[in-house]
């Protein structure tokens, strides 16, 4: 049976807490909130932490609810209350469906929103147990080594494969950062960075408390759509999430696009510039968008199916997104 | 629906008798035993596909506190296989590792974690030699064979077959088609890892305790590598957490657990992680196929040669049979006047292939199965209607002198047709959906055993106690398959009683009888008959005795309801408990015994015993898609099966026997693949390795044939294996049907479809696949071999 | 490690137990209270044959740190009913074959149960939903499904009917057909 390594064990009960424990032990501690993606990376030993925070003690990171008009979820918020939450179904349909499209009925149980925002960047040739990755050389985001995927370059392609990451940064969602000593907010978007290795814009000891869905009724719609080939289990090997705002005569006053998990980090297409003023139909700007998302997309052979197959797709998928949030 | 009967127990859908004890998890798999101070055995694997071993240095290891074993390749000298003929394999390896996996080094120690890291405490100086992860590095071998004493290089195995005169039923064609097609290789994934405890007993001898199908013959095998007389080993077969052949072969976490239960007097565990269990495989060998058909106008077949390449993966395994099986049932299902087969099996620096259900005939199934499609269409013929054209019949020989007895093929093609309105259907649905149609043969159990000898292949003691009690004593496992209850029912059918009041004692070479295994969809068929014979002979004993006491003749005498009855009187009966008691006091203990041995059904050649069987069955599948034009994926609506089963001993297990195996199939046809990425396995895990789930399955509708079968009990054949194979030519027929476009390779994934859409869409043929086949002169002698009697004077194989 | 003194409530027991906090409950379940009807198939989440109730809803142990369900509510297999007395949707997965070689059902009967216990009535595809966190190598899902669709009706038609004898020489489950 795969075991876990041995570590330290805290479980804090406020945030101040587990901050302090972050800010003490540094990178050798690591938050373990629904634990759907940190327990098997740490079976595979792709982390040694010594010390695991839990955080299922801290009440405050837990609940969705309505402050000054806008949704507050805790991050603790399970993927399946947050598919399953009566405001976030019809104001943020696209989050719920992004969240009940994650994993399985037990991983969307147990996993956070918290969790799949930050989930580790995967790879086919990182995801894997320790012998398997050293028998050749392993890689650099795991022991070091170089990129199996594109031997020649320096860095880690690892994919982000966060569902709820394109969507919350579609809608321009916002989260709360605390650390020891201070805290801030930044847009979901700015939370990532496209290096499979740094994929998170963090610093040292910041954990998040918050996440912040704007106002309700700015946007009109929201669309999410997830390739992968099967129903079930599988992480996306495209996911596409947009919003859009109709101003008078049903023609777009505001419009966001983003592509997941064709690249180290959810990536935006300009939409806004290409519809402003049109209907979501126009064909022309749908062709102009499909090439933008086509040029920005980088699939590589480390996920499931063919990556010239993914990137066929996600012209496919960036068009059937307008129709998604066109109906 | 169950037929009716006028049986008691047979054909119907009573619960299977350790039905309630899995639902409940009260059913103990190998991993679920524990014995007291047991230790816990882990192997060191290699990480490389093809290096000397130049060193071992386990002191590190060794000087570990909670270390109790460590064994290397040189504990384990001799070499073996499950067929005599290529003993090739190693527990653990000698001189050099032959794939990423292999097992090197065993470390026994108090718990895993320590096993664990007194694996990784072990150095192990390699050096690495040239690999050949390919059929084509391993056909042109520029290092180093991965087997340097066998003779043919990197060629494992050829087969090369003639029967009758392929060139003279080329020249009678009016239609010939050649066609390329690559299989790829996948695994069966038990949900279960395979797992097994090797418990000392005195002082010299050992049980294993083992997730295995095939108890007898690890027995033998034990006995040879370990170098111990078989009466100091005994195997007992745990129920299996899922076969489908994986647990087959003897496995060197068996040969490992046993040698060091004995060393160090203390029981050993070894339960496989997932990604072990994909190392030790044995799966499905990915075959590269060349075909050429050659039909009349009116669609009659006019000959057929078949050219198969099988990568083997590293070792020999059951790797002959399964080359023979790439070129022996094609001949089964359609008459074949002329036939011609070459077969070539080479070693790669992989894990093992071996028996997967349905035994190197799926690969060659789907490319006749797409031929026959892409025959139907330029011949402007429907496929059912050319299939039915060919079909064999029942009471022939085939070309190949294999013996056809009962055979609902036909019936399972029309009944196929009308349940799916198939002719309405196929040609004329949207763009976009499509309807395939695809039929096939198996065969129930192999006329031979993997090891000659003249014994039975199936032996069952009946027991009877003084309380009316009552077992049944059988050598085969219950995989999953039902083959308790099977057994149970045949008894319970036999003394009138239920099969709740026969206790199965299965899978335990010490106290069962010998059983081949569970394998080869052979149990049912073969141990049944064992069983039927046995319950038989029990019953003659006891209607003897209460015949006298109530004054008849034996042959009156009638078991119903837990009573014996006089026929003619039944108010003169007797409870089944006091018949029983009344036997034994007459006669003393009771136990009778059955035995199965099939026909010699051999074919008169070189190989001929490879595909005889004492019965087959038909299988007749149309499955209906829908295919996204932009996107090439693929949605399975809905799947109409007709199986010809002889007879179902239980109609529930044959129900379940039928869509498990079109699940397995269709699963295989869009998804499963073992790919490598230079020596390394790309998905070894239960995410990565795609199986179809609940989300992907469709409505499946099964209609039985019963044609009983003159020599099965109460009628009955197979079900395991058969209804996978015609699945997946199916599903590939139905990709054609509805976006014109011909998937020449396993599995059919989206990018596939779409690639071959935009080819036709540019003018092209429409087709995804290998472009040729491999060039090969055989070495070995070809074997040629007259058609069989039945087959002169135009009379195409009917036995008179 | 420091081993850690845990109270975990299995099965309607306080069961007091001193583990490292690295070990899961998979573990726990299998190798220190001998509850073994949960098996594994993975040990990554990638299977369900793990599948246990934590507090009423399907969880994979072999993804539970034990240390982070001290005090839980925890149900496994072996509290839905023995061979003696079967929950109803045992019954019903015997009777229709729905386990074969019976590996993941104890994983695919949790997950149906906490389906069940929370919506009685559930549709086609919200049975389907709720064992897609299930690998089944044997059955094709179709009994599967069938079964916990026909617990579902029986107990819509009657909630009495649940009871099932179980014969010296004859198992019987009460049937209402719609």
């Amino acid at each position: 049976m795969l075991r876990l390594p041995e570590f330290e064990y805290a479980a804090p009960t406020t945030v101040a807490e587990a901050t302090r424990l972050l800010h003490e032990r540094g990178t050798k501690a690591m938050l373990l909130a629904g634990g759907t993606d940190l327990i098997p990376n740490l079976k595979r030993r792709q982390f040694r932490p010594e010390l695991v925070v839990a955080l299922h003690k801290v009440e405050a990171l837990r609940g969705i609810q309505e402050r000054s008009g806008r949704l507050v979820i805790g991050p603790l918020a399970t993927l399946a209350e947050v598919a399953a939450h009566p405001a976030i179904r019809s104001q943020y349909p696209a989050l719920a469906n992004a969240a009940a499209m994650i994993g399985t009925p037990q991983l969307r149980n147990q996993g956070t929103l918290g969790g799949n925002l930050f989930l580790n960047t995967r790879c086919s040739f990182y995801n894997q147990l320790e012998e398997w990755r050293n028998s050749d050389g392993s890689c650099l985001k795991a022991e070091g080594g170089k990129c199996q995927v594109a031997p020649g370059g320096k860095r880690c392609w690892a994919v982000s494969s966060s569902d709820t990451a394109p969507v919350l940064a579609a809608l321009g969602a916002e989260l709360r950062l605390v650390r020891h000593d201070d805290e801030r907010m930044v847009p979901v978007a700015a939370l990532y960075r496209d290096d499979g290795i740094n994929y998170l814009a963090v610093q040292p000891g910041e954990m998040l408390t918050e996440v912040l869905l704007p106002v309700a009724g700015t946007w009109d719609r929201t669309a999410f759509l997830k390739l992968r080939r099967r129903g079930t289990f599988d992480f996306p090997i495209l996911n596409v999430a947009g919003a859009v705002k109709f101003g008078a005569g049903n023609v777009v006053e505001r419009i966001s696009v983003m592509l997941g998990a064709v690249g180290s980090t959810p990536m935006a297409i300009d939409a806004q510039k290409l519809f402003a003023g049109k209907p979501l139909d126009n064909a022309a700007a749908t062709a102009a968008l499909q090439t933008q998302a086509g040029k920005r997309a980088t699939p590589l052979p480390n996920t499931d199916a063919s990556h010239v197959w993914r990137k066929r797709m996600v012209r496919v998928y960036t068009a059937r997104i307008l129709k998604e949030l066109a109906t | 629906m169950a037929p009716k009967t006028e049986y008691a127990v047979i054909g119907g859908t009573e619960t299977k008798v350790d039905g309630l004890e899995k639902v409940t998890g009260r059913t103990r798999y190998a991993d679920d035993l524990s014995f007291p101070n047991m230790l816990y055995g882990r192997f060191l694997r290699s990480p490389h596909a093809h290096a000397r071993i130049k060193n071992i240095d386990v002191s590190k290891a060794a000087a570990m506190p909670g270390v109790h074993c460590i064994l290397t390749g040189k504990d384990f000298p001799i070499p073996f296989g499950p067929l005599p003929i290529s003993e090739d394999e190693h527990v653990l390896a000698i001189d050099k590792a032959i794939y990423v996996g292999e097992p090197v080094v065993a470390i026994a120690a108090s718990d895993e974690a320590t096993a664990d890291a007194a694996c990784r405490a072990v150095v192990v100086d390699y050096e690495e030699l040239e690999s050949y992860m390919t059929l084509e590095e391993a056909l042109a071998q520029k290092g180093e064979a991965i087997h340097p004493d066998h003779r043919g290089g990197n060629v494992h195995k050829e087969v090369p077959l003639e029967i009758g005169d392929v060139e003279q039923g080329f020249a009678e064609a009016e239609y010939l088609r050649e066609d390329v097609f690559y299989y790829e290789g996948n695994t069966h994934m038990p949900i279960e890892e395979h797992a097994c405890i090797g418990v000392p007993e005195g002082i010299d001898k050992v049980t294993l305790y083992s997730s295995t199908q095939n108890p007898h013959y690890g027995h033998r095998l034990l006995g040879k590598v370990l170098g111990l007389s078989p009466s100091r080993i005994r195997v007992v077969a745990t129920p299996v957490g899922g076969g489908f052949g994986g647990k087959c072969d003897t496995f060197s976490h068996e040969f490992s657990a046993c040698r060091m239960a004995l060393l160090t007097g203390r029981p050993v565990k070894f339960t496989l992680t997932r990604e072990e269990v994909f190392y030790t495989h044995r799966g499905r060998h990915p075959v590269l196929m060349w075909s050429k058909i050659g039909f009349k106008r009116n669609g009659k077949i006019t000959a057929m040669y078949f050219k198969s390449f099988l990568d083997g993966g590293a070792c020999g395994s059951l790797g002959v049979a399964s080359t023979y099986y790439t070129g022996a049932l094609q001949p089964c299902s359609y008459k074949i006047p002329h036939y011609k087969f070459e077969g070539v099996r080479l070693f790669t620096n992989k894990p093992v292939c071996g028996p997967k259900r349905g035994h190197g005939t799926p690969q060659p199934r789907t490319v006749m199965e797409t031929q026959l499609d892409k025959t139907a269409v330029d011949l402007g013929i429907d496929p059912a209607t050319l299939r039915l054209i060919n079909a064999v019949e029942p009471y022939s020989k085939t070309v190949n002198h294999f013996r056809i007895t009962s055979c609902g093929l036909k019936e399972c093609i029309e009944k196929v047709v009308e349940a799916s309105d198939f002719r309405n259907k196929w040609g004329k649905l949207p763009h976009g959906k499509g309807i395939g149609f695809a039929a096939s043969v198996y065969m129930s159990g192999a006329g031979v055993p993997q090891y000659w000898n003249n014994g039975p292949h199936s032996e069952v003691t009946v027991k009877v106690g003084r309380f009316g009690e009552v077992q049944c004593l059988t050598g085969s496992t219950d995989i999953g398959q039902g083959s308790m209850m099977v057994h149970a029912s045949i008894v319970a059918e036999v003394l009138g009683l239920h099969t709740r009041d026969i206790m199965v004692l299965n899978g335990d070479t010490a106290t069962t009888p010998i059983d081949l295994g569970s394998y080869s969809s052979r149990v049912t068929f073969m141990s049944g008959n064992a069983a039927l014979q046995a319950a038989r002979r029990m019953r003659d004993q006891i209607a003897g005795v209460v015949a006298e006491s109530f004054g008849v003749t034996a042959d009156r005498i009638e078991f119903r309801e837990y009573k014996v009855f006089n026929a003619d009187n039944p108010e003169q009966s007797m409870d089944w408990p006091d018949a029983c008691a009344l036997t034994e006091s007459k006669l003393g203990a009771q136990s009778s015994s059955g035995n199965y041995t099939p026909p010699d059904l051999a074919g008169p050649y070189k190989g001929g015993t490879v595909g005889p069987s004492p019965a087959y069955t038909f299988t007749a599948l149309a499955v209906q898609v829908d295919v996204d034009p932009e996107t090439g994926m693929i949605k399975i609506e809905k799947v109409w099966c007709a199986h010809d089963i002889g007879f179902p001993i239980n109609h529930t297990l044959v129900i379940g026997q039928v869509e498990g195996g079109i699940y397995m199939g269709l699963s295989e046809a869009l998804l499963e693949e073992m790919v490598y990425r230079k020596n390394r396995l790309k998905a070894p895990s239960l995410l990565d390795y795609k199986t179809i789930t609940v989300a992907e399955m469709p409505e499946i509708e099964t209609h039985l044939i019963c044609t009983n079968d003159p020599e099965g009990p109460f009628g009955a054949k197979e079900a395991g294996q058969g209804p996978l194979l015609p699945a997946i030519p199916a599903l590939l027929n139905a990709v054609y049907d509805a976006v014109g476009v011909r998937i020449d390779e396993v599995p059919c994934s989206p990018d596939k479809v779409l690639f071959a859409m935009e080819e036709k869409a540019e003018g092209g043929a429409g087709r995804y696949g290998p472009k040729a086949f491999l060039e090969h002169k055989m070495t070995s002698k070809p074997v040629r071999a007259p058609r069989p009697a039945e087959w002169e004077n135009g009379n195409e194989g009917r036995m008179s | 490690m420091k081993h850690m003194a845990l109270t975990l409530r299995v099965n309607g027991q306080d069961r007091q137990i001193l583990v490292s906090p690295s070990k899961t409950l998979l573990e726990v379940l299998r190798e220190d209270l001998n509850l073994t009807g949960t098996k594994h198939g993975c040990e990554l989440g990638e299977c369900g044959a793990c599948t246990v109730l934590v507090s009423g809803k399907p969880l994979l142990a072999c993804l539970v740190p034990v240390a982070q369900i001290d005090g839980a509510e925890i149900t496994t297999i072996e509290a839905l009913g023995g061979p003696s007395n079967p929950d109803p949707l045992q019954v019903e997965w015997a009777r229709l074959g729905a386990a074969q070689c019976g590996y993941c059902t104890p994983g695919f009967v949790m997950s149906a149960k906490a389906l069940l216990d929370g919506n009685p009535n559930p549709t086609r595809d919200e049975i389907k939903e709720a064992i897609s966190g299930n690998l089944c190598r044997c059955t094709g899902y179709h009994k599967i499904v069938e079964a916990i669709e026909n617990v579902a009706q029986q107990q819509q038609v009657s909630k009495v009917i649940n009871a099932v004898t179980i014969a010296s020489r004859q198992t019987t489950a009460v049937e209402v057909r719609d």
